[in-house]
């Protein structure tokens, strides 16, 4: 400011293609340093949470201080296995895609522990609205990975009738909610829904995931202005992964304060945490759900993590980040962390750990052999075409039945199938 | 039957279903302890309280967003935007979401909204308070669209939408909230009363969804509108003397095209109004449709007959205004086509 002129700033990430990676820019406590309030405190009171970093697992791999999660090595085994089996099912169809046999995929590789932790944190009855990254979320709440395979086929047993993009999964009987491709378009609907279980009396909460990049949108400031107002019991989940596509986080503002820091001049308390950290996503994930269930309203959790791999198959990051910039990501590998704690605590070995990875990758393996007789992009069954025009209204109304008659007419002659 | 005008007619649909499913909610800017600014909701917040009759922060898309996610867990909500010209912020919640939830989640997943917004110019608004968007919503799938022109059908149409799976966007002309406009802003206010529409049921009817009707019969030329311009229009055919038969299509999405294309199959001509821009409005999808199924009976061209290319213009309302002599204007030239 020393000219003092008015200047246009233009944000630029710490490194780019051939630099050195420089996480200089993130602010770390280390584990334990962040006291554990009481789920009834004051905003005002707790917003150190914001700008610290909840962590638990130290560099050591031992869990540390007040947020500390009881919970018992059977469960964590559990919890490192989802992570595992999202990592290989992500490889897999990362693979699949580069086959040419689906169209388009995207995978959540270094925000493996996002999904499980705070899946395992929250009730079944807690209805989630996911982001793209969140297909563990899925997983850990039933979707088998046959169905999740049929669906990135658009076969016949795509859940989504080839309706929706791969990746783009739903299942209301999991309280999973469909996948939307706009961004942050779910987080009213997690507040709409939140509020619908308070007015009912209800106890269920609800969770929504965004990423870093998506808070920029307009229904993300709706959002939180509504879950604040109204002091709906809602989660309000940011995944900080630094990077949208190409574009870095400071795009989203988020130069000067943290994520987690947004909601506080709405009154929402805003959690900073590990993001790569299972104990410590599901501690903070559990105070905020206890929080929102005994009326204490909203809460905001920035889960600080790195996109591991490319945001899409369609996306090339050798081009607008350093290649090895995981590698120095200072919170590591949230699989790795977990199974050295694991093996820390006399719980877990290498050997069973790479068992369990075969085991795994054949569990995969053999879904992608099943998946495949419900057809594929290339070979039938096929999908009927003609059920297009079902669930667009309650009732197929006589227009779209007109033009459904029109498409089986012309299918097969030149597959225009609207009305001339 | 009650004397009412379109207001108490919206007020008691809104009354009659909320008495009679608790999952009905409301939600919208000063629309509870206050009761709307155009009265619509008045005095339901005090009688089912505040956590059905919501006021909400002043963000269209947030009470569009949290609507939507209040139908996707068992309620019925009727949000309320205090003017259509506001619904913007919204748009992407109703085109992306609400109009596709159902679609993509091969029906798992529904939120059965009805949003209500008053629409429409003549009460000197200006810009952004007297659009009429309801082509830019009927051209997106999965939503219906609707546009009473009376009170009797603005209870009974509001009755269906709430009750449908579908979800609505239902328009209310405010022109004529308080009684019929035949397009002279001159003359004396009228009132609903002397109207045979302003006779209203006090319970629970029903007006279907995707019905027109015909408000006045005829045999040389068929008048296609909605909204307040089926006033304008029977004003424009009386002032002609042209035996005009008018249609009021009522729902503008999904269109009842057997109603319009047998009026018009019997008259032989076609002029299609409504207030909102001409070009690629309403009137072009009604148009195409007439033009396929009427061809070989029409004895002139079908006209348009609508708003100017323009923003609504404050001070120029009513030359903007596609009121009665620029009707009858339309309705003479057709007549002259040999």
């Amino acid at each position: 400011m020393a000219d003092k002129k008015s200047r246009l700033h233009i944000p630029h990430p710490t490194a780019r293609p051939g630099d050195k990676p420089d996480f200089s820019y993130l602010d770390l406590s280390p584990a334990g340093a962040v006291d554990k309030p009481s789920i009834d405190s004051r905003t005002r009171d707790i917003e150190y949470l914001s700008s610290g970093l909840v962590r638990v697992l130290d560099d050591d791999h031992q869990a540390t201080g007040p947020w500390a999660p009881d919970l018992d090595p059977g469960k964590l085994q559990i919890a490192l296995r989802w992570m595992m089996l999202n990592r290989v099912f992500d490889k897999r169809m990362w693979q699949i895609q580069r086959q040419g046999r689906i169209s388009f995929y995207m995978e959540a590789l270094g925000e493996e522990a996002v999904s499980v932790a705070q899946g395992m944190a929250l009730r079944p009855g807690d209805m989630c609205f996911p982001s793209y990254r969140n297909q563990a979320l899925y997983m850990y709440r039933g979707m088998s990975l046959v169905d999740m395979m049929c669906q990135c086929l658009s076969n016949t047993r795509d859940m989504c009738k080839g309706r929706q993009l791969p990746i783009m999964y739903h299942s209301a009987k999991a309280n999973m909610f469909s996948i939307s491709g706009n961004l942050a378009t779910q987080y009213p609907h997690a507040v709409g829904w939140a509020m619908a279980s308070a007015i009912k009396g209800e106890d269920h909460i609800a969770a929504a995931w965004l990423g870093d990049g998506a808070t920029a949108e307009a229904d993300f400031h709706h959002a939180i202005t509504f879950a604040a107002v109204y002091q709906a019991p809602v989660i309000l989940n940011i995944v900080n992964n630094q990077w949208a596509i190409s574009t870095f986080q400071g795009f989203a503002g988020g130069e000067r304060r943290p994520f987690a820091a947004r909601g506080l001049g709405l009154g929402i308390p805003g959690i900073r945490v590990d993001g790569n950290d299972f104990l410590a996503i599901y501690a903070t994930t559990l105070w905020a759900a206890d929080r929102a269930r005994r009326g204490g309203g909203p809460t905001m959790i920035e889960l600080v993590t790195y996109r591991g791999g490319a945001h899409s198959t369609s996306d090339d990051p050798s081009k607008y980040r350093p290649k090895d910039e995981w590698q120095d990501f200072p919170l590591g590998d949230p699989v790795e962390r977990l199974k050295q704690h694991l093996i820390l605590g006399g719980q877990w070995s290498e050997e069973q750990h790479e068992k369990l990875e075969e085991e795994l990758t054949a569990e995969v393996t053999a879904a992608w052999k099943e998946a495949q007789q419900y057809g594929t992009m290339t070979e039938g069954p096929f999908l009927d075409p003609s059920t297009m025009f079902d669930d667009v209204y309650a009732e197929v109304p006589r227009h779209l039945q007109s033009q459904r008659r029109r498409m089986m007419e012309v299918e097969g002659v030149n597959g225009e199938g609207s009305e001339s | 039957m009650t004397q009412m005008n379109m207001i108490e007619a919206i007020r008691s649909g809104l009354d009659v279903m909320m008495d009679r499913d608790p999952a009905v909610v409301m939600m919208g800017e000063d629309i509870g302890y206050f009761g709307g600014v155009f009265r619509c909701t008045d005095g339901l917040q005090r009688k089912y309280g505040e956590h059905r009759v919501i006021d909400a922060p002043i963000a269209e898309g947030g009470i569009i967003g949290a609507a939507i996610g209040m139908g996707l867990n068992g309620l019925r909500p009727v949000p309320e935007i205090q003017f259509a010209d506001y619904i913007y912020p919204g748009f992407d919640q109703v085109v992306s979401e609400l109009a596709r939830i159902r679609y993509r989640s091969c029906g798992e997943f529904f939120s059965p909204v009805t949003i209500r917004t008053p629409c429409g110019g003549g009460i000197r608004g200006g810009q952004t308070h007297s659009q009429s968007p309801e082509a830019i919503f009927a051209h997106v799938s999965g939503i219906l669209t609707v546009m009473p022109s009376n009170p009797y059908d603005a209870k009974g149409l509001l009755i269906s939408s709430i009750e449908s799976d579908d979800p609505v966007i239902f328009f209310e002309p405010k022109r004529i909230y308080n009684g019929p406009f035949d397009g002279d802003p001159e003359k004396p206010a009228k009132s609903w009363a002397s109207h045979p529409r302003g006779e209203v049921p006090e319970g629970h009817y029903t007006v279907p969804l995707g019905k027109a009707e015909i408000v006045r019969e005829g045999t040389e030329l068929t008048i296609i509108t909605y909204g307040t311009l089926v006033h304008v229009a029977q004003a424009a055919a009386e002032e002609t003397g042209v035996d005009c038969e008018i249609v009021d299509i009522r729902t503008i999405a999904p269109l009842d095209v057997d109603t319009l294309a047998d009026s018009v199959n019997k008259t032989g001509r076609c002029v299609i109004a409504h207030e909102a821009t001409r070009f690629g409005g309403f009137g072009a999808e009604i148009a195409a449709r007439i033009q396929k199924e009427c061809f070989y009976n029409l004895e002139a061209p079908i006209g348009r007959i609508a708003g100017w290319d323009t923003p609504y213009p404050h001070a120029f309302e009513w030359q903007y205004f596609p009121g009665k002599k620029r009707l009858a204007a339309g309705i003479r030239s057709m007549m002259e086509v040999e």
